[in-house]
């Protein structure tokens, strides 16, 4: 009984920080959703659909894509990681794939700004190695290039998370198949990647999430439609001092992610119950 | 006998060595695109640091020179100020995380809480919602209280957004310390705060550090908070960076995403130093 009281007591400034910094901000915007010059109605909403949707749907198109990307390259990385024989290229895979991983959005948007432009490193490379013509290459400047830096940037972490938690498995099962027979992908599949599965589903969430919330990257390497819900947002801000339409993009951003994460907790719910 | 047993050994030999070199030629070709796929962009960048001239359709810059490394650091240059705000922000979130993380980390880490599931998923919902309609409004509330444009209310916004890593990985470590170390210390006479600093704190010390480190880096790295909160009073390096690429200037946008990108590397070359494996598999459990 003490002991409860004590460990609520350590954990309620904290609770507190996020009571009052998070979930009122958080409230303010459903209700801002709602709020119109007529009172509460569904006009920021209406207006919402009229102007954006479009951006809605690529918004929904680039963050799947995108955490689907990053859940695969993770997953192979990381299993070479853990059942790759040869040490050396382990050892350089192990060195390379983290670079991006504390690189900041706002610098990542920078870098892949400048390298997938028409003039970018990529194509003038492709062009000397008489890949391309001048003339041929294209910029992905566009909601390509906002998957592209996504995976480039949050592949690092989900595979960090992933080689972690593949390190702390049991190795004896993995030798046990392997001794039976059995192939490395089939032992990944079927052995190491169940094993992390609570681990591999909360890095997508998270990777999800952060992409959803990220504007700097969008306003970087394309800031014009179709481009995110998130540059819209800053947009009717900046441009109109519309916090209705604004914080109307902001919900329909929060249901997305909610479905996600109400997937990952009945998930987890389930994975508890076992 | 021994030279027919010595003949299959060579070429058993042969055939194994064989098949091991052409190995290494996938092995190369996806490491090789790998290595590109992460350093081109990054080499990109170099270049624009320090190219005077470089337009389409030139591979590479016509000129190199440091004449833009000079304007930003020139003593009216805006590089040093923002530096020095940033830095100083990020300490401060790190100090106000973390002395709100130790506590709450400790106590869903080791002690019997009630709801303590319920407690783990409110640290969940920042990291479960979208940011920025967050921002938008805590800037809206700020604007209010008088906390729009100011050190502290962007300090604040970090703190909260730190505050998610920091309680969950503190969490981790806490309950990755083995609970009977400390209680051996009870019963050896030790007062619960001398268990708590002299027995689990420096145990639990390389994942706080961890989390510190976490922290330190999301406040530099903060974009979306200090545009709404901050701009245009509190000048922190990325809205340099973001109002120097808008404006065209890639030499000037690019020296400052090196100068963030600098300690980036320095922590992704340390942290699993930090992060054990028992650590992080202790995450979001």
């Amino acid at each position: 009984m003490r002991e409860r009281t004590i460990g609520l007591l350590l954990a309620v400034p904290a609770i507190a920080t996020i009571a009052l910094l998070y979930m009122m901000p958080l409230l303010a915007s459903v209700t801002g959703a709602f709020e119109t010059e007529a009172g509460f109605g569904l006009d920021n909403f209406i207006k919402a659909r009229d102007l954006y949707t479009t951006d809605i749907l690529y918004t929904l198109l680039i963050v799947s894509a995108s955490t689907l990307i990053i859940a695969a390259f993770s997953v192979a990385i990381a299993g070479y990681l853990t059942l790759g024989e040869n040490p050396k290229a382990v050892a350089i895979l192990r060195w390379l794939y983290r670079w991006p991983l504390f690189i900041p959005f706002i610098v990542v948007g920078q870098v892949l700004r400048t390298f997938l432009a028409k003039n970018g490193l990529m194509n003038n490379l492709l062009v000397a190695g008489g890949i391309l013509t001048p003339m041929q290459t294209m910029s992905f400047l566009d909601w390509r290039g906002i998957v592209i830096a996504f995976v480039w940037k949050q592949t690092p972490f989900v595979t960090l998370l992933l080689a972690g938690a593949m390190a702390s498995i049991d190795r004896a099962t993995i030798e046990a198949a392997r001794n039976l027979g059995a192939s490395r992908l089939r032992i990944l599949f079927e052995i190491v990647v169940p094993q992390v599965r609570t681990t591999l589903f909360v890095g997508m969430v998270l990777s999800f999430v952060t992409m959803m919330s990220v504007l700097s990257v969008p306003l970087m390497i394309s800031a014009q439609s179709p481009t995110m819900i998130t540059a819209d947002i800053a947009f009717r801000i900046n441009a109109y001092g519309d916090y209705g339409v604004a914080n109307a993009l902001g919900m329909i951003s929060l249901i997305m992610t909610m479905a996600v994460a109400i997937f990952y907790l009945s998930h987890n719910l389930k994975e508890k119950a076992r | 006998m021994s030279a027919l047993s010595m003949q299959d050994g060579r070429a058993a030999g042969k055939r194994l060595r064989l098949p091991f070199d052409l190995k290494w030629l996938p092995r190369a070709i996806v490491l090789g695109l790998v290595a590109f796929a992460i350093f081109g962009p990054l080499a990109n960048l170099l270049l624009w640091t320090v190219a005077e001239r470089w337009y389409f359709p030139h591979t590479l810059p016509l000129e190199y020179g440091f004449s833009y490394w000079a304007k930003v650091f020139s003593p009216r240059g805006v590089a040093w100020e923002s530096l020095f705000t940033s830095v100083f922000i990020a300490l401060l979130a790190v100090i106000g995380s973390l002395a709100l993380a130790i506590p709450a980390g400790y106590a869903l880490g080791r002690l019997k809480l009630p709801a303590r599931g319920l407690i783990l998923l409110v640290f969940l919902i920042p990291q479960a919602f979208p940011n920025l309609p967050v921002y938008v409004n805590i800037a809206r509330f700020f604007y209010d209280v008088g906390l729009n444009g100011t050190i502290a209310g962007v300090v604040l916004v970090h703190v909260t957004h730190g505050l998610v890593f920091a309680v969950w990985i503190a969490t981790a470590s806490f309950a990755a310390v083995d609970a009977e170390l400390e209680e051996a210390a009870r019963s050896m006479g030790a007062g619960p705060f001398r268990a708590f600093f002299d027995v689990t704190l420096p145990l639990a010390l390389p994942g706080l550090m961890a989390s510190g480190i976490f922290v330190f880096l999301e406040s530099l790295d903060e974009f979306t908070g200090a545009y709404f909160v901050g701009a245009p009073d509190v000048q922190t390096l990325p809205l340099l960076l973001y109002t120097a690429g808008a404006g065209g200037n890639y030499q000037i946008a690019s020296i400052t995403a090196l100068l963030l990108l600098i300690p980036s590397i320095f922590f992704m070359l340390v942290v699993e130093r930090f992060l054990r494996a028992d650590v992080l598999s202790r995450i979001g459990h």
